[in-house]
């Protein structure tokens, strides 16, 4: 059986959140001390590197590095900031650790700002969180009171604040630039890189922007030790790694699991297996950035680089089953439609790349699609991906180059024969009524909204297929699975 | 556009926010998010007062108002209902409740009942995905929503 380790959620679910004495009693504020009173920020930095902490927002930078280059940047003013934008619709593991134990993250925040030399902190949190919103103000006014944040904390004259920023619902905002000018009052547009936010950042000052789980991993780590944290994990991903599990799948919920567990542990153990007893078909990580896995990967370990050799990538964390019934190039349309509305409009690839890939993804559900389509969409994918300005339009074809690449099949079924397997596209599917098993009852005949069925009583009926729109009214009804879709 | 007439007591109550963020207009999301909250919309004059407010320009509100879909220049109805479409919702059926909303209450998404009752929006995964499909209706959440429960859910604010 595999088991789960709770390193980012180890209080979650365990400690009140709106007690720091509950925090401090699970050796809370600890790290903080210990840094503060008996390590330089080098050697702390040194710790978080050896460790092999790498960063949980999507991209899994090395987070000690990251401090590192923050930290040799010279400055007056530099600013430590948490990114809480979790945008990837489907993930909500940074949200959990911020109302389960909100504490962690800030006190993870102090810590980075004694290593990188900022004195002041800004959580950058989604509007649409607040109880998290609630937790975390709760939290700041109590570490204040304990002297674990404000002026000459723990008398060793270091001083650092937190304060709470807004995000309004724009999915891009999540991306480090396009979150440093939301901050500033404007529109959330990404800006080139370099030069990195490290460099230069929130009002042109350098700032260090890490992820909300791996702010949460760096109390244990600075806890526990390095070598305990990078004796988890495989070779280049170290820890563990916080999912969200959701859709077709028995337990859905949070899960942490230590790198290099594999999908098929992740869904048959931990997750009790598919709904309904039906097939596993694919699972999404990494949402809309992302790519799907399928049964071919069920036994590859989880860990960064694996996901991307496998087409897909850890992204922050979202995990979304699919069985049998779900169509992968609607799948594919689905994240699309995401894409097209949360491109921030800034870059013509993007702006007009993606708009380009979801109406050929419509024409292909329509049933009005070529296989010269599918090379259009290879095609333009990769030139969205090598063109666009920032993460979001470089990783926005994903979804649709690894839906062709592993459901071939079912996008040359949509084009060729008409079909979709899964019963999805309804432009596609024909209700059918089974003469054998009909018993002529009229039922669905009478529920019809626009009587498409004929048939004498206790004869078999029939659809109209000219007339049907499909709404599967026939099929809900009939009490004699007289009704399929073709 | 019928200029809209914005109450003088909720009007101090906003200069008042805004003083309350030192005039600065790098606080403008925040201000945007209280007057929302007090006037329930961002109709075109009130981005003036606080372009006004916060010394920049209505163009420089604007473009910050449009830029984010929390923020809206129509007023919601009495109860808001937004149906997330989030991934994990949509793989469970989020389409077709949207659809059977928009059946019912015979509005489009961003519309308001001709009555001011209700008004229909769709969000982005809000952290519930275990109960997707999930419904919000003002702050309550309505999780494992079926098609069929939608009018259940209307008929609870509908007397
Ligand atoms: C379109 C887009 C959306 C992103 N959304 C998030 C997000 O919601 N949360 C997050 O932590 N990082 C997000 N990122 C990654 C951030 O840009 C950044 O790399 C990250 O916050 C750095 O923290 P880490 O090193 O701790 O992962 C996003 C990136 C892109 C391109
Ligand atoms: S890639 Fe898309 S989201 Fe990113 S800057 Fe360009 S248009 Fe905006
Ligand atoms: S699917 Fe709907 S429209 Fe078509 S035959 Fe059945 S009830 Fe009539
Ligand atoms: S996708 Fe709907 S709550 Fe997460």
């Amino acid at each position: 059986m595999t088991s789960q380790i709770r390193i980012a959620l180890r209080n979650c679910g365990i400690i009140d959140p709106e007690q720091i004495e509950d925090y401090i009693a699970r050796d809370g504020y600890i790290a903080l001390a210990k840094v503060l009173t008996e390590l330089s920020p080098e050697t702390t930095i040194d710790i978080i590197k050896k460790s092999g902490l790498r960063g949980r927002g999507g991209g899994g930078f090395s987070t000690g590095l990251k401090w590192e280059i923050t930290r040799k940047v010279q400055a007056a003013q530099k600013y430590v900031v948490c990114n809480a934008d979790e945008g990837d619709p489907g993930a909500f593991m940074d949200r959990s650790i911020l109302e389960g134990d909100p504490h962690s993250v800030l006190e993870a925040m102090a810590i980075n700002g004694y290593c990188t030399g900022g004195s002041k902190g800004l959580v950058y949190i989604r509007a649409e969180y607040p109880l998290a919103v609630e937790r975390l103000k709760i939290a700041i006014k109590q570490a204040k009171e304990y002297g674990f944040l404000g002026e000459n904390i723990l008398g060793a004259g270091f001083n650092f604040d937190i304060e709470i920023r807004f995000g309004a619902g724009a999915f891009v905002c999540g991306e480090e630039t396009a979150l440093i000018h939301s901050m500033e009052g404007l529109r959330g547009e990404p800006t080139v890189k370099p030069p990195f936010p490290s460099e230069e950042g929130y009002l042109r000052k350098p700032t260090n922007v890490n992820n909300v789980e791996t702010y949460a991993n760096i109390p244990v780590i600075l806890n526990k030790g390095w070598e305990w944290f990078s004796s988890i994990g495989t070779e280049k991903s170290k820890g563990t790694k916080v999912f969200a599990l959701a859709g077709k799948i028995n337990k859905v919920g949070l899960i942490e699991i230590p790198m290099g567990t594999t999908l098929r542990e992740v869904i048959y153990e931990i997750g009790g297996g598919i709904q309904n007893g039906k097939e596993f078909k694919a699972a999404q990580t990494g949402g809309p950035s992302g790519g799907c896995l399928t049964k071919r990967h069920l036994d590859i370990p989880i860990d960064y680089d694996n996901l991307i050799a496998a087409g897909s990538m850890m992204g922050s964390g979202g995990l979304i089953v699919m069985d049998e019934d779900d169509c992968m190039v609607s799948i594919a349309k689905f994240y699309l439609k995401f894409t097209v509305e949360e491109s921030c409009g800034k870059c013509s690839p993007c702006r007009i790349g993606n708009k380009r890939l979801l109406e050929l993804l419509e024409k292909i559900v329509q049933g009005n699609g070529t296989m010269e389509d599918l090379d259009k969409l290879r095609n333009l994918s990769t030139v969205i991906k090598d063109t666009s300005l920032c993460g979001l339009g470089q990783s926005s074809p994903n979804p649709v180059l690894s839906t062709i690449e592993n459901f071939y099949d079912e996008y040359s079924e949509h084009i060729n024969k008409k079909k979709c397997r899964s019963g999805v596209c309804k432009a596609l599917m024909q209700y059918l009524i089974i003469p054998d098993n009909c018993i002529g009852c009229t039922l669905c005949a009478r529920n019809c909204p626009v009587n498409a069925i004929t048939g004498e009583r206790k004869q078999a009926h029939l659809i109209d297929q000219e007339k049907c729109i499909k709404c599967g009214a026939c099929m809900e009804k009939c009490k004699f699975n007289a009704i399929i879709i073709n | 556009m019928a200029k809209v007439k914005l109450s003088e007591k909720k009007l101090d109550e906003l200069k008042e926010v805004c003083k309350s963020f030192n005039n600065d207009k790098g606080e403008l999301i925040n201000v945007l998010h209280k007057a929302q909250s007090i006037f329930g919309y961002l109709p075109a004059e009130l981005q003036e007062i606080i372009a006004k407010e916060l010394h920049t320009s209505a163009a420089h509100v604007y473009g910050v108002v449009t830029f984010y879909s929390f923020f809206t220049m129509t007023p919601n109805g009495q109860h808001p209902i937004s149906i997330c479409l989030g991934t994990a919702c949509y793989v469970r059926g989020a389409e077709k409740v949207l659809e059977e909303f928009k059946r019912t209450l015979n509005i489009q998404v961003g519309e308001t009942t001709p009555d001011g009752k209700f008004s229909l929006s769709c969000l982005r995964c809000v952290g519930a995905c275990g109960l997707a499909p999930v419904v919000l209706v003002g702050e309550k959440v309505y999780g494992r929503v079926s098609p069929d429960g939608v009018k259940d859910i209307v008929a609870e604010y509908n007397n």
